[in-house]
């Protein structure tokens, strides 16, 4: 617990160092309302649900049946039991129908918080745990061939410009010391702003009252950029995900953030 | 908007509040029963209307020393510091914070046993940017500090 | 979920300082939610912060308080090992407190 204070104060993004926000920062301190999240997503764990009455415990998240701790920092990966790359989230909604009967129609169609709403279950777990990958290394697998054009795929959907405002994700992340308004935009093909970014995900976000996941993130990327909606645990988010998260590979996961 | 929801002291309530202060305290109920949430000024929508609803004008004062962010990343969480300075301004009973440009400025009320030093930290929503005031009162008058802090628009939300 | 509070209190010399974060949303009642209903105000109204069995600081608050509230004050004396309480109570009759001891 006590790790989980000190290294929150890792989540503030480097580049606020541009000074406009660092009297708030430091007034803020680094009391972290994600820290009650990260309670709420142990708790679902390790609690029976669904008909088989069942918890996740025995839900292999690439390290073995319940192994959690460096899990997140591995993901998204190839898992043999599905054939297929999956990113945090959706491997915990199979994990939810393959131990505890849940129908994933059920779990699929709201993992997210609307407003309103004080956090999701999915929304607790993801942030547990990240919280479990604190400190360790980013590392997502990379060796087998559907993960590697997983990447691939998301290069090039980071790069591929559309919508009424033929924007891409390049558009706005392609260089490095931009801004929107008061907010600095990483380079996300940048191996330094990647990791802060990738890494400082899932974060609470203030102006939200919730913490939001990487998959939520991207999700409101789709429609900030006036883009289709991006259907959660598509190839597509899954693709942008493996893109970031192997540009960040060798950073530090300092999840759960902290960020307006 | 019912008023029992926005905050209108409703008897249950304030008992509610005071029996579960006397099961932590263990002191006798009616010792908590002084300090009463004063709703008129929490209800009120503009800044002077709840200044009159606390009592007078207060009058600025050096003693009060308030600390906001000239510059907040997003008015849903500002964080805001007050402290008194008890060697030019001693017997401060209470601490109230306000926010002009919020739909009801007065956001806080803080009360504090006589004699103790005054050292509170907390987050405020502001609406839009404009003045917050950090207002004291000792031995019966107001006195006060503000500040203007900015609100900026987000960018995309990253 | 509801009524959680974390708690840290630490010596500064001769003051006790005392961090709380609480869980609630702290919602003013003026959001409506997607499908354009009204969200009920829900936040909370009175707050306390204990030593012992002394009530250091007592607080009312409105739902212009930030959601996931905060609360730092500090207090004369206390002592290593001293218990630090914080309760509360919100708009809707809920309670929440929390416990600690000063390090």
């Amino acid at each position: 617990m006590i790790t989980r204070w000190c290294l929150l104060w890792l989540a503030f993004p480097a580049w606020a160092d541009e000074g406009v926000f660092d009297q708030y920062r430091d007034l803020m301190g680094d009391d972290n309302p994600a820290i009650f999240v990260i309670d709420e997503g142990e708790e679902f764990w390790y609690q029976s649900q669904g008909p088989s009455g069942a918890t996740l415990e025995a839900c292999d998240l690439g390290l073995g049946a319940g192994v959690t701790r460096g899990a997140y920092a591995q993901f998204p990966r190839y898992f043999a039991d599905t054939d297929r790359v999956m990113d945090i989230e959706t491997r915990l909604i199979h994990c939810m129908e393959t131990l505890q009967g849940r129908d994933r129609t059920v779990t699929a169609a709201k993992p997210y918080s609307l407003r309103g709403d004080f956090g999701t279950e999915l929304e607790a777990l993801v942030t547990w745990l990240a919280a479990e990958s604190e400190g360790v290394v980013i590392a997502p697998e990379q060796g087998h061939p559907k993960e590697r054009a997983m990447y691939a795929l998301g290069e090039e959907i980071f790069f591929y410009r559309a919508g009424p405002h033929d924007f891409s994700c390049a558009t706005c992340h392609e260089q490095s010391d931009k801004r929107i308004r008061l907010q600095q935009l990483p380079n996300l093909t940048d191996h330094h702003d990647a990791a802060d970014a990738y890494g400082s995900w899932p974060a609470y976000r203030m102006s939200q009252g919730l913490v939001r996941t990487m998959g939520w993130r991207l999700q409101d990327c789709f429609r900030q950029q006036r883009w289709p909606g991006l259907t959660f645990g598509s190839e597509v988010s899954i693709a942008l995900q493996t893109y970031m998260a192997v540009n960040a590979a060798g950073g530090i996961m300092t999840a759960p953030g902290l960020k307006r | 908007m019912n008023k029992t929801e926005k905050g209108r002291v409703s008897r249950r309530r304030l008992l509610n509040w005071v029996a579960l202060l006397s099961t932590a305290v263990a002191l006798p109920a009616r010792a908590w029963a002084a300090v009463t949430r004063p709703d008129t000024a929490f209800d009120a929508t503009a800044l002077d209307q709840a200044l009159m609803a606390l009592g007078e004008t207060p009058t600025r004062h050096e003693g009060v020393i308030f600390t906001t962010p000239d510059i907040a990343e997003n008015g849903a969480v500002v964080p805001i510091r007050v402290e008194v300075d008890q060697t030019v301004l001693p017997n401060v009973s209470k601490v109230y914070v306000l926010v002009e440009m919020n739909p009801n400025p007065l956001a806080a009320v803080f009360d504090i046993a006589s004699g103790t030093e005054v050292y509170i930290e907390t987050r405020v929503k502001v609406a839009q940017t404009g003045n917050l005031y950090a207002v004291v009162e000792s031995d019966g008058q107001l006195f006060m500090a503000s500040r203007e802090t900015k609100v900026t628009l987000g960018g995309c939300g990253g | 979920m509801a009524g959680r509070i974390k708690i840290r209190a630490q010596k500064k010399g001769e003051m006790t300082e005392v961090k709380a974060l609480m869980r609630h949303p702290m919602e003013t009642g003026m959001r409506k939610d997607q499908a354009g209903e009204s969200i009920p105000a829900h936040f909370i109204t009175d707050v306390a912060v204990l030593h012992g069995d002394q009530p250091v600081m007592q607080a009312h608050w409105g739902a212009a308080v930030s959601a996931n509230p905060f609360l730092g004050v500090r207090f004369q004396g206390g002592q290593a090992g001293d218990a630090v309480r914080v309760v509360w109570t919100d708009n809707q009759g809920g309670t929440g407190e929390g416990e600690t001891t000063i390090r």
